[in-house]
């Protein structure tokens, strides 16, 4: 693939600048690392650190029908959103397979903002306008992704870090909640969100701002030890919490509850695409669902598409495998047939064609001590 | 980049260090560099043989695994097993206690087609 076919984020020169290691991403060229995937990871755990998710969209939906229209489009539930809060959500095709997981946020009464994966943002943007085309419902569907930049703060210090950048006297949205601050005349939305385990916030503004808030942010932040990350971290950390990846543990031929993310999906809402189907599902029993394990003894660390085997039979294959950097051994998630093995229970893990033993594991394999 | 003058180098980032007909085999500091944080290596059997070109090993980072290749023909003689227990030696001193097997060369003419310490400079860039 060449250099022109991929986009750049506003920070690519300042990613370039630190030294990062820069690959395709989600038609997107990325820093994977700027010195070692373990530090970055650990700067999370421990103090804090910064990654750019400019790539992510950022679709915007208004009008007095809104409320109504996505309810119908998304499995959670909109109507318990109030201004200012956010939702994690799926927008699934008529088969229920995932088309992409996002966070909804709304933003104003009749305006929300549906924060999409990088690689999806085209898909769900054509999705979502195609069923809105024809209807006459007051609402309308706009893709600002160009428009924004962002950035994912995370770590157990970035209280102090928010409160270097915005003064003593503010304090962090709530959990879920989103709310705009201003950084010395910059205009920043600010949610209490992330996909690291850690506490932290995600920040999304003008892409033109980009360059100032990414050097006020690691200025304000280096007494705190704080770190530019990258996205092999990410990959690493979210994995720990057993957070899903679309694209790996997620696509169209998965759906939310193989994936154990039923609390997402509400079905007693009277419809939204895929709705039937999963009820379908729900009723004949799945055929498959994802669970997590760790590798038993020392082993290669596991990786996507490696075969899983149980008593011998093949029962699925790997989505996601590293080896975990805060607990050092090698863990993943794959998808297995049903009935799964409990937590405690040997399945084996083939790697270069040899088996190596693996334990089912409760989520998420990180816990906070 | 750290690129030892009496060493040869392959295209795919492997150091040569020769001993009569056997050489001694590790990756490049260019190679660890890339790689990054190793956290596994899949050596070899001793008394395994290799074409030139196979692939004799494996080292894991975080991110990725990449195989190793076998320089030239021949028939592995020893492996370094202080990598089972502490694979970050191929970063910290991948010319030294980072390298990583031993072969007997069937033809140290194979040698021939191997790079200086010039050539793969020119090439790392």
């Amino acid at each position: 693939m060449s250099d022109s076919a991929e986009k750049r984020t506003s920070l690519y020169d300042e990613h370039v600048k630190l030294g990062a290691k820069i690959i395709p991403f989600g038609g997107w060229l990325m820093p994977v690392q700027y010195s070692s995937i373990r530090e970055e990871h650990q700067a999370v755990r421990t103090a804090v650190g910064v990654f750019d998710i400019s790539h992510m969209g950022e679709l915007v939906a208004s009008g007095p029908g809104a409320e109504e229209w996505l309810d119908t489009m998304l499995t959670n539930n909109v109507g318990k959103l109030e201004v200012g809060a956010g939702q994690y959500t799926f927008l699934l095709n008529d088969e229920a397979g995932i088309i992409d997981d996002l966070i909804l946020y709304r933003i104003e009464d009749e305006k929300f903002l549906l924060v999409v994966n990088a690689s999806r943002i085209e898909e769900d943007f054509a999705w979502l306008r195609a069923h809105l085309s024809g209807s006459t419902t007051p609402a309308t569907i706009e893709n600002q992704s160009e428009r924004y930049a962002g950035l994912a703060v995370q770590g157990p210090k970035v209280g102090e870090l928010f409160q270097a950048l915005f003064g003593s006297e503010k304090e962090m949205p709530a959990r879920n909640q989103i709310a705009s601050f201003d950084l010395e005349g910059t205009k920043l939305l600010v949610a209490r969100t992330g996909y690291t385990g850690e506490d932290g916030i995600e920040v999304f503004f003008a892409a033109g701002d980009a360059r100032r808030v990414w050097t006020e942010i690691l200025g304000k932040g280096q007494s705190l030890g704080i770190r530019p990350c990258g996205l092999g971290a990410r990959d690493t950390l979210r994995l720990e919490m057993c957070y899903p990846l679309n694209g790996s543990d997620l696509s169209p031929a998965h759906n939310p509850l193989e994936a154990g993310l039923g609390f997402f999906v509400d079905l007693t809402k009277p419809n939204f695409t895929g709705r039937e189907k999963l009820l379908r599902e729900k009723e004949e029993g799945l055929s498959r669902r994802l669970v997590a394990f760790k590798m038993k003894g020392k082993s290669p660390p596991p990786r996507p598409h490696y075969r899983v085997f149980r008593g011998g039979h093949e029962a699925g294959e790997l989505t996601s495998g590293t080896l975990s950097p805060s607990l050092n051994y090698g863990v993943g998630m794959a998808y297995l047939t049903t009935p799964v093995p409990k937590p405690g229970e040997e399945i084996e893990i083939e790697i270069r064609g040899q088996k190596f033993p693996a334990m089912i594991e409760k989520k998420p394999l990180y816990k906070k001590s | 980049m750290n690129v030892p003058e009496d060493l040869l180098y392959t295209e795919s980032h492997e150091w040569v260090r020769r001993d009569g007909d056997t050489i001694r085999v590790g990756i490049t500091d260019h190679a660890q560099a890339e790689l990054t944080d190793v956290v596994y290596v899949e050596l070899p059997k001793a008394g395994a043989s290799y074409e030139a070109g196979g692939a004799i090993a494996v080292v894991e980072s975080v991110k990725a695994a990449s195989d190793i290749y076998a320089p030239v023909k021949g028939t592995v003689m020893e492996a370094n097993s202080a990598l089972e227990s502490n694979p970050a030696l191929i970063n910290s001193d991948p010319y030294g206690e980072g390298w990583i097997f031993l072969l007997k060369m069937d033809d140290p003419a194979g040698l021939s087609g191997l790079k200086n310490a010039a050539a793969y400079k020119t090439a790392i860039g």
